[in-house]
């Protein structure tokens, strides 16, 4: 896996390539990231990079993310700490709104260190973006699993939009774990694997996706060069 | 409403010198056609009835008769396939979506000229090859 990084969704637009051809692309204004921790094996268990994306008012932060990213903020916990523990590097910055960790060998970064797009989208073609869908509520088995209804005429009785049978009978007397019927809708984490990214724009910090990414505009998204095969 | 940062990505795909007409007005649209390896420019005349949407995104209506048969085609404003637009007539309307001529025939169609506009010829910006005559 490689390293991404943090972006809000913009919107939606169109533009026009070479040939003339309209493309759909969503814009997305990405980083700049602040390392915060760069975690490894010995340590920690995993390789992983952690990045902070926009800052968040200090009045608004708890003490533990004031004092995740500043040596500054002494805590009485701190005081008991054995001479021989080191303190880990701290970024040095505001508390940061968004952290997430992209897993990936984070020897390239240091703690501290801001992260541009052009850094790591220079040459990258395919994209995969992973962020919360929109939360459409509880609905209904043809909306969530875009299962067929039933007929409108020959009998059938306000059961329209019902999802039919859930099993069989005497056996097995119950109904099978992971049957698809109604329930919440979207709201969920979800990954696009494999877009086109049409543009990168550094001076403004933004990129440009072919298609849609998952989620309202102004929601947080994750962006990485895609490990899929193509 | 439209979102700055969207406005400023479309900015640089906007054309520079889109003329300035309104619907009712009698225009030519030159759309670049690739037949083959050739490309060629088609020509539709006709009366803007319709303009929609904002940005890289606007469109216009254009509605003519063809063989008694009323032909209408939607472009794309600021689509590099359209290569020109001239403005041939301005006329009066009252109302954004002239929709209502397409329950009209004949004299019903005809709008009152709107007297006093600029004629504006849209040279496309980008040099293109000299397409052949038609």
């Amino acid at each position: 896996m490689t390293i991404g990084l943090l972006g809000r969704k913009v919107g939606m637009t169109q533009i026009y390539d070479e040939a003339g051809q309209a493309i759909p692309v969503t814009v997305i204004q990405v980083g700049p990231c602040k390392v915060l921790q760069v975690r490894t094996v010995p340590r920690d268990g995993y390789d992983a990079v952690q990045l902070g994306y926009l800052d968040k008012p200090r009045r608004l932060a708890n003490r533990s993310e004031r004092g995740h990213v500043t040596k500054e903020l002494v805590s009485k916990r701190g005081k008991k700490r054995p001479s021989g523990v080191e303190v880990l590097p701290k970024a040095e910055c505001e508390p940061k709104r968004y952290v997430r960790e992209f897993r990936c060998d984070g020897s390239a970064y240091q703690v501290g260190q801001e992260i541009k797009v052009d850094e790591i989208f220079k040459d990258v073609k395919r994209v995969d973006v992973t962020a919360t869908s929109k939360g459409l509520g509880y609905q209904g088995v043809m909306t969530r699993h875009h299962f067929k209804g039933q007929r409108a005429t020959h009998g059938v009785k306000k059961v329209h939009r019902h999802g039919g049978g859930t099993g069989c009978n005497t056996f097995p007397a119950r109904v099978f774990k992971g049957k698809r019927m109604a329930g919440q809708h979207g709201n969920a984490q979800r990954t696009v694997r494999n877009i086109g990214l049409v543009k990168v724009d550094a001076e403004n910090s933004l990129l440009l996706i072919h298609g849609p990414v998952p989620g309202p505009p102004g929601g947080l998204v994750a962006v990485r060069a895609t490990n899929a095969v193509r | 409403m439209r979102n700055k940062t969207i406005e400023q990505v479309e900015k640089t795909y906007l054309k520079a010198d889109v003329p300035k007409f309104d619907v009712g007005d009698l225009v030519d649209v030159h759309t670049r056609i690739l037949e083959g390896e050739n490309e060629r420019i088609q020509l539709f005349s006709g009366m803007v009835i319709a303009r929609s949407g904002s940005g890289t995104r606007e469109m216009f209506t254009v509605r003519r008769i063809v063989q008694g048969e009323g032909v209408e085609r939607k472009f794309p404003l600021h689509s590099p396939k359209i290569a020109k637009i001239e403005v041939k007539r301005h006329s009066v309307t009252r109302r954004a979506k002239l929709y209502y001529l397409r329950d009209r025939v004949g004299k019903g169609t005809r709008l009152r000229e709107r007297r006093g506009g600029k004629k504006v010829l849209l040279e496309d910006a980008v040099p293109s090859t000299p397409a052949p005559a038609e």
